[in-house]
């Protein structure tokens, strides 16, 4: 019998910067039996815009989004904050659109919607997926993931099923990383005082690699390890629950 | 109208304030030190609390409910209040209640006033109209004394001297109160300070207070405080006159229950304060003869009118959003350039100013959520900056650059064809910024970016692009 259809929402940042990002999802759900389709129009949801007070601008992004995603019974979005753009904004955003169909087609989004370790624990009912990735992790659980989706110890208990991974806790784990989209550039100075303050507690863990449920975060830590020449990687949670004794998916 | 909001309009914007701030490693490692303390007992007392949730709720209602109603709510108060024996007066601004004050402090021929607990009066400027009338105020509250003997701004709402650590705190008393020899043990401290505020307590005729609550059924005000400095301004002198914004107002005695329980966990951690003042109107067996409430508005109307921010009213100032904001907790409150600092000031301050000033507050915060969090009257403070954000884009605020920038990302986002094409001209236009696979360095608004952080190189194959290639190809 085949497995659920599940439609991709890459989001924009990982389709751009962070393709192995959306081809471990890909290769990952088709390894759990899913049929991945990733409708070709997509495009953005909104949350820069949105964030960044160009609710304007967003509207039309909105728009395509739910044009696109009509008809996928299940989405998987392996962002935290793209999720928590959709599920705390859209409706909102509905509401000033004064288009009683833009809310119909709201409503019945958000119950279809599901950040990919969602995807994982609540809709497919599974920790272990047969991953293989002898090194050492941390896990910085993003802010949406936290305190708006309420992920809770999903992420965890995913990469504690991960043969030959250890995971170290990240002390102040909750603490923003200091990227906040556009308040990275805007804010820079403020921005990389709560970079530094991450990179200490990640440095801390001696862990190989750092990990998360959202990409933008990353890029943030990463570019900041990268700088200091500190050698450790980040990495989204997807691909190393993607990776085998084959090794990482390519 | 004159609405101010202390010197926020003068201030610098946020990332201008906050660059310094960021680089001082005294007042970095102070604010620290302080937001550790109060978070971590906020977070024990507040886990004691079977139904917080519960509480939080009622908060937020009572609240909501209050402002719906506020134009009935304020009249019961003034007619309550003026049947106790007080006097209301209502100030529609920083001036108007400045003047108002100023008065009644002639009026009694003083000198010098105590003032104990009222950011509002900061808000308003007081202290500066009082010296201009000739007027000496004395600040009673022991960190406001910090403030105002280091010629200081306060940097909390509730530890206004936060910033400030031990041996700064001994080195400003030492230098204004003109004892040499001044110990740095907290009692030694805190022993110059009573001796120094006693004389003041029985001899000053005229106290200013702020409010935490003010119950429209009663007429009564409520201030809670951790010292008893308070407790001897509302009590000692001749003449009380109380700074209230009109905000405070909660319908009954009873709601107390509720704030009482929310506010000295959520501030200071602690299960109760140790001085809850209440006091109605003035009473023949002791207490001030004279007692006058100044009710102000400054901007709190222009806020009440905004359906999505009004809940910025909510606010008991308790601080806990300050204590849990990252950004507040490397910069101070400082960078704010207001009386009201961290999350609750960035939505505060220029919502009261009408937005006319103060633009670069909404935008102070990376939305973490971890203000929300804490709220004990659950205002949704990211879902406001946000829309703060909304409004200073609408009404022509933001930066040409950005708002160019924001319009054609918008453009290129509209449509896959547009965005693969973008993808496509990236990759070119990195080159030349790319050496050994980083990117170290970027040209215009995204030097922002590479001035903290490496980029990643965009690679070569989008993930689009390799989905379509994908699909061509036989699957087995």
């Amino acid at each position: 019998m085949p497995g659920p259809r599940v439609g991709l929402f890459a989001t924009c940042l990982t389709d751009t910067f962070f393709p192995s990002t959306g081809r471990a999802v890909v290769r990952l759900l088709e390894r759990l039996g899913c049929q991945v389709d990733f409708p070709m129009d997509q495009t953005c949801c909104g949350q820069m815009h949105y964030n960044t007070g160009y609710q304007a601008e967003a509207m039309p992004l909105m728009r395509h989004f739910l044009e696109v995603f009509r008809d996928d019974e299940t989405i998987c979005i392996p962002s935290s904050s793209c999720v928590a753009m959709i599920r705390d904004h859209y409706p909102k955003m509905a509401a000033v659109s004064v288009d009683p169909a833009v809310s119909r087609a709201v409503e019945k989004l958000l119950p279809r919607i599901f950040e990919f370790s969602e995807l994982l624990v609540d809709k497919l009912g599974v920790t272990d997926v047969g991953a293989f990735f002898p090194h050492s992790v941390t896990l910085h659980p993003s802010c949406h993931s936290l305190r708006s989706l309420h992920l809770g110890d999903k992420p965890e208990r995913l990469l504690k099923q991960v043969r030959g991974l250890s995971l170290i806790d990240l002390p102040e784990a909750g603490e923003c990383c200091g990227f906040g989209g556009t308040f990275a550039i805007k804010n820079v100075e403020v921005s990389a005082a709560m970079l530094s303050d991450k990179l200490r507690c990640v440095l801390g863990t001696c862990a190989e690699i750092c990990t998360a449920a959202d990409n933008s975060c990353l890029m943030h830590i990463a570019g900041a390890l990268s700088r200091q020449r500190t050698g450790i990687r980040c990495l989204h949670l997807a691909e190393i629950l993607a990776s085998t004794e084959a090794g990482e998916v390519s | 109208m004159s609405i101010r909001v202390g010197e926020a309009a003068s201030a610098p914007d946020f990332p201008v304030a906050a660059k310094k701030l960021v680089s001082n490693a005294q007042i970095r490692q102070n604010v620290r030190r302080a937001t550790d303390v109060i978070r971590n007992k906020r977070a024990r007392v507040v886990a004691e609390v079977d139904d917080w949730e519960q509480l939080r709720d009622a908060g937020h209602e009572i609240k909501e409910h209050v402002l719906r109603h506020l134009d009935f709510y304020l009249q019961q108060f003034e007619a309550a209040c003026t049947r106790a024996g007080g006097v209301v007066h209502w100030a529609s601004d920083a001036d108007e209640a400045n003047r108002i004050i100023v008065d009644l402090v002639r009026a009694q021929e003083a000198t010098e006033v105590i003032k104990v607990k009222t950011m509002t009066s900061d808000e308003i400027s007081l202290n500066r109209a009082l010296q201009a009338a000739g007027v000496t105020p004395y600040e009673t509250d022991l960190a406001d004394l910090i403030v105002q003997l280091g010629e200081d701004q306060p940097s909390h709402i509730v530890v206004p001297a936060l910033h400030r650590n031990r041996m700064e705190i001994r080195r400003i008393f030492s230098e204004k109160m003109n004892l040499p020899d001044l110990g740095y043990r907290p009692e030694d401290l805190t022993e110059a300070a009573r001796a120094y505020l006693r004389e003041k307590f029985l001899r000053v005729p005229v106290a200013i207070s702020g409010a935490n609550f003010a119950i429209a059924e009663t007429g009564a005000i409520c201030v809670v405080e951790s010292e008893g400095n308070a407790r001897m301004c509302l009590s000692l002198p001749r003449v009380l006159i109380t700074l209230v914004g009109i905000e405070k107002i909660i319908p009954k005695f009873r709601d107390l229950e509720v704030f009482l329980q929310l506010l000295p966990r959520s501030a200071t951690g602690e299960r109760m304060n140790p001085y809850n003042s209440i006091w109605t109107g003035v009473s023949p067996a002791g207490g001030p003869r004279e007692f006058h409430v100044v009710l102000l508005d400054n901007g709190r109307t222009n806020v009440l009118a905004d359906d999505i921010a009004r809940e910025t009213l909510d606010c008991i100032r308790c601080g806990a959003c300050l204590n849990a904001c990252p950004v507040y907790r490397q910069t101070g409150g400082h960078a704010y350039g207001s009386v009201y600092a961290g999350p609750i000031g960035a939505i505060l301050t220029p919502q009261l100013q009408a937005m006319q000033h103060s633009q670069s507050l909404p935008y102070a915060s990376s939305l973490c959520g971890a203000c929300y969090d804490v709220c004990p009257v659950k205002i949704n403070i990211p879902e406001i900056l946000v829309h703060l954000r909304g409004r200073v884009v609408e009404e022509n605020h933001a930066p040409l650059i950005e708002k160019l920038a924001m319009k054609a990302a918008a453009f290129v986002l509209e449509t896959p064809e547009r965005l693969s094409l973008a993808q496509k001209a990236a990759r070119i236009a990195q080159l030349p910024f790319t050496r050994d696979g980083v990117i170290r360095h970027l040209p215009g608004m995204l030097a922002g970016w590479t001035s903290i952080r490496d980029l990643a190189p965009i690679p070569k194959q989008s993930f689009r692009e390799w989905w379509a290639k994908r699909q061509k190809e036989p699957r087995l």
